[in-house]
């Protein structure tokens, strides 16, 4: 795949007014700097226009609603934050400056600053690729967008566990079933950082083994699913070990998974919370030995009540693919080196996604991975293994090899 | 035959070098132009942990990957194995193939000289996983061979399919093996469109070369199934003692010498068909896993277990007379019963080239133990591997033993598989199968 066929990201030139910097409007770009604007209200995102020549590009964002709300730049994944203003209160207008490399992105809001993004646009960028910032300005402000993708997923998450757990605790079986696996899309994208707060992850996503070798409780999404999928439990555990839950014990059990996840967001969110360069590519191939781990995706044990194991395979390699994409740009700048990395991740991230499509998707569902043979499962595995071999050098690339334009 | 060779270090501007994929040796390409290894006129990365060459006083033995006939066929046999099969992925391309070939070799000529699999060895920046696992760092080469073949799919795979434009090409001799009589056969480990043999003196030298090279191959092929051999079954050369096989007979009395240059030049090298072709200078080898039920066996009187092998287990002689290289006498009887002395339906009467239109095969096979079943029996026996002009020799011989040899009481094939071996690359310009592509 040619590296221009798939959407490139900013040059992250932009300090974003988050850590109250003062944008450097000094760059230079391919074509003159825009000036567009953005209304925005509680229900609407307008964006005066939706393209821009690559360079730099000005939005003047102005809240004429009735609470807080946030102005988003989205990759075309529709995942990764290329650049956002958060916090523009009622009656205020803010400028964002932005790089934007040519490409396809999206534009939206978030009504006080959580839920679905509002009015989810389209943007093109057209044009020629402009001058990568130096290394310092684009590691830094890489980490800082990555994050903020970090706080939208764990901020999805809390919802989603919520309509899943009520529906559960409502005893209302089959709904919850069928909320199972999205209401883990989110956790799934981002859990080695779920993972860096040592206790929450037992709690929240821990397998019945782990949580009696280490003789915790067993809480968590997975108790869930084994008592809503309560035949496979028994099959699995013919001892007997696992019981069906009181109405009681399922309020007791969905609480206090309400409160693990809320409980993350609110660590996530906190300000003094940060991630570095090597937390993001330490993620990525995080998330993927997730995958291929024994207890893991591709021998079904992750999910061994529900089979929904392919969800989360896919919700795994699109966090990996988002902190690989912070970092893109960044690789793209290593000379020979990083080109070639950068096209054979492309190329790896892409056919990843193209297998995995081919067993379904969120919206129309995965197939249940006890259909899988274990032919098709090895197929998995080595798509994986080609994924996972090169995702192992972008770190050294990004972090170690010097910039050569 | 291969000769012992001193480790070499390697010229980074060998022409070879120039078709490097960027996988696998990313890290040693670095800020190679060209394809020209790293610079500083191809001095050891810095950072790089150098495997000593060969330290005196111990296994420090090489063959040279470089030549006419792949070593690891009449080469005197190693101690150990490491046999692994691949099977390339769906969405490999004819250039995925031929580089993974590229790449393979150049790493197999480097592992056989007891070398890391690419220059920047088992160190480099902290932040880059070592291009080599590092597990043989300090190890002497250890006589290691390693051997590489293509299975019938890999021209022609299970629908017919042509996936790599060699079909045309492939050799008449080149098919699956039939089905004999009692075989037990797991598809799960048979077959494979790609195979290496690792053969060396010690096993964790063989294993690092597997797992190195399995590493190398991943997006373009992967391990279909693979085995462990730890004590060799045959001797391939004069020189060698006789080993003894889980039976506890010694295997191989009868086999192929390498110093018999007649007999390697009938029965091992692809014959006239060959000559012309890609193949000329390779061979076939064929793989079966044999399941020996050794409970069973050791509960066998010492007579019985004499008359299915057609040896005495103490000397190895046959059972016709005299010590353990005398000629099997296959019409001497007892007096007393006036039985065949050899029994007819014993092994070494029904494998014997004698009884097979002098046809024989070259075996290299090895013991394997894979721990123990459910029921508490060892899971074990021979790892057979034998080399020959056409697998329609073995097939001739198999069909024999398959009717009815004694000892298939006391084994089961399980698994099945036949490679085409090519001639070794004459140099660094080439790769291992190379004139298949050309």
């Amino acid at each position: 795949m040619s590296r221009l066929a798939r959407t490139l990201a900013l040059a992250p030139i932009v300090a974003l007014s988050l850590a109250g910097c003062v944008p450097n409007t000094t760059a230079t770009g391919s074509g003159s700097a825009a000036a567009l604007t953005v209304a925005m209200t509680d229900t609407t995102c307008q964006v005066s226009a939706h393209e821009a020549e690559s360079g730099t590009t000005s939005f003047t964002i102005s809240n004429t609603g009735t609470d807080v709300n946030e102005f988003e730049i989205l990759a075309d994944d529709k995942l990764r934050i290329v650049g956002e203003k958060e916090n523009v209160t009622p009656g205020q207008t803010v400028t964002m400056v932005q790089q934007l490399q040519p490409g396809t992105y999206y534009t939206a809001c978030k009504f006080r600053l959580v839920g679905d993004p509002i009015d989810l646009t389209e943007f093109t960028v057209t044009g020629e690729e402009v001058a990568a910032s130096s290394d310092q300005e684009a590691l830094d402000a890489a980490a800082v967008l990555y994050l903020s993708y970090v706080k939208s997923q764990v901020d999805e998450l809390v919802p989603a566990v919520t309509t899943f757990v009520n529906a559960y605790i409502d005893g209302d079986t089959a709904k919850a079933k069928s909320l199972f696996s999205a209401a883990r899309v989110s956790y799934e994208r981002v859990e080695p950082t779920a993972e860096q707060f040592g206790d929450l992850d037992p709690k929240i996503d821990y397998r019945k083994p782990g949580a009696d070798a280490e003789g915790l409780d067993w809480t968590g999404f997975h108790r869930i699913e084994a008592d809503l999928w309560f035949d496979e439990a028994g099959k699995n555990y013919p001892d007997g070990s696992i019981k069906k839950l009181s109405s009681a014990e399922r309020k007791t059990v969905g609480t206090q998974l309400i409160t693990d996840v809320t409980d993350l967001s609110s660590k996530v969110n906190a300000t003094d919370f940060t991630l570095s360069i090597s937390d993001i590519t330490n993620g990525a191939v995080g998330l993927l030995d997730e995958v291929a781990a024994p207890d893991g995706k591709l021998s079904g044990e992750e999910d061994e009540f529900s089979h929904t194991d392919l969800s989360d395979f896919y919700a795994n390699v699109e966090g990996a693919d988002v902190a690989y994409g912070t970092v893109r740009d960044i690789a793209l700048s290593k000379g020979t080196e990083g080109k070639e990395l950068v096209d054979e991740l492309d190329t790896q991230f892409a056919a990843m996604k193209k297998l995995l499509s081919t067993y379904g998707s969120y919206a129309d569902g995965f197939d249940s991975y006890d259909t899988v043979s274990q032919d098709k499962r090895n197929a998995l595995a080595a798509q994986l293994n080609a994924l996972s071999e090169p995702l192992s050098k972008l770190a050294h690339t990004v972090l170690e090899l010097p910039t050569a334009n | 035959m291969d000769a012992t060779h001193e480790p070499e270090e390697p010229d980074p501007h060998e022409p070879g070098r120039a078709r490097l994929s960027r996988r696998g040796l990313l890290g040693l390409l670095g800020a190679g132009v060209g394809g020209v290894a790293v610079g500083a006129g191809g001095t050891l990365a810095a950072g790089a942990i150098v495997n000593g060459a060969a330290s005196p006083g111990t296994d420090s033995r090489t063959y040279p990957f470089y030549g006419f006939h792949q070593a690891g066929i009449t080469t005197a046999a190693q101690d150990r194995l490491h046999f692994a099969a691949f099977d390339m992925t769906s969405t490999a391309t004819r250039d995925d193939l031929i580089e993974l070939l590229q790449d393979w070799s150049f790493a197999a000529n480097r592992l056989m000289q007891g070398l890391e699999v690419a220059e920047s060895g088992a160190g480099g920046p902290l932040l880059l996983p070592p291009e080599d696992t590092g597990e043989a760092v300090g190890l002497p080469a250890s006589s290691m061979t390693l051997t590489f073949g293509f299975g019938p799919t890999l021209f022609r795979d299970a629908t017919g399919t042509d996936r790599f434009g060699i079909a045309a090409r492939q050799p008449a001799d080149l098919t699956a093996l039939p089905g004999f009589k009692g075989d037990l056969i797991d598809a799960t480990i048979s077959g494979g469109d790609l195979c290496i043999q690792a053969c060396a003196d010690d096993p964790q030298v063989a294993v690092h070369a597997i797992r190195n090279l399995t590493r190398i191959a991943f997006g373009r092929a992967q391990i279909r199934w693979s085995q462990l051999g730890f004590g060799r079954t045959s001797s391939t050369s004069t020189s060698q003692a006789t080993p003894r096989n889980l039976f506890g007979f010694k295997d191989g009395t009868a086999n192929i010498k390498s110093e018999d240059q007649a007999a390697v030049d009938a029965y091992v090298w692809a014959g006239a068909k060959a000559q012309g072709t890609w193949m000329a200078g390779g061979s076939y080898l064929v793989v079966r896993k044999i399941r020996m039920t050794l409970e069973t066996w050791d509960r066998a009187n010492l007579a019985e277990q004499q008359n299915v092998t057609g040896r005495d287990k103490a000397e190895g002689a046959p059972l016709s007379g005299g010590t353990e290289f005398t000629d099997p006498d296959f019409s001497a009887t007892d007096a007393a019963t006036g039985l065949p002395k050899i029994p007819q339906d014993s092994h070494v009467f029904l494998a014997h080239s004698r009884q097979n239109n002098s046809v024989q095969i070259l075996r290299r096979g090895y013991n394997y133990v894979d721990g123990n079943n459910e029921i508490g029996q060892l899971d074990a026996g021979l790892f057979f591997l034998s080399y020959q002009s056409t697998p329609a020799n073995f097939v001739a011989i198999q069909r024999r033993l398959a009717e009815s040899d004694a000892m298939n009481e006391y084994i089961r094939h399980i698994s099945s598989a036949v490679f085409a071996m090519p001639p070794a690359p004459a140099s660094a310009s080439e790769f291992v199968g190379s004139g298949l592509f050309a």
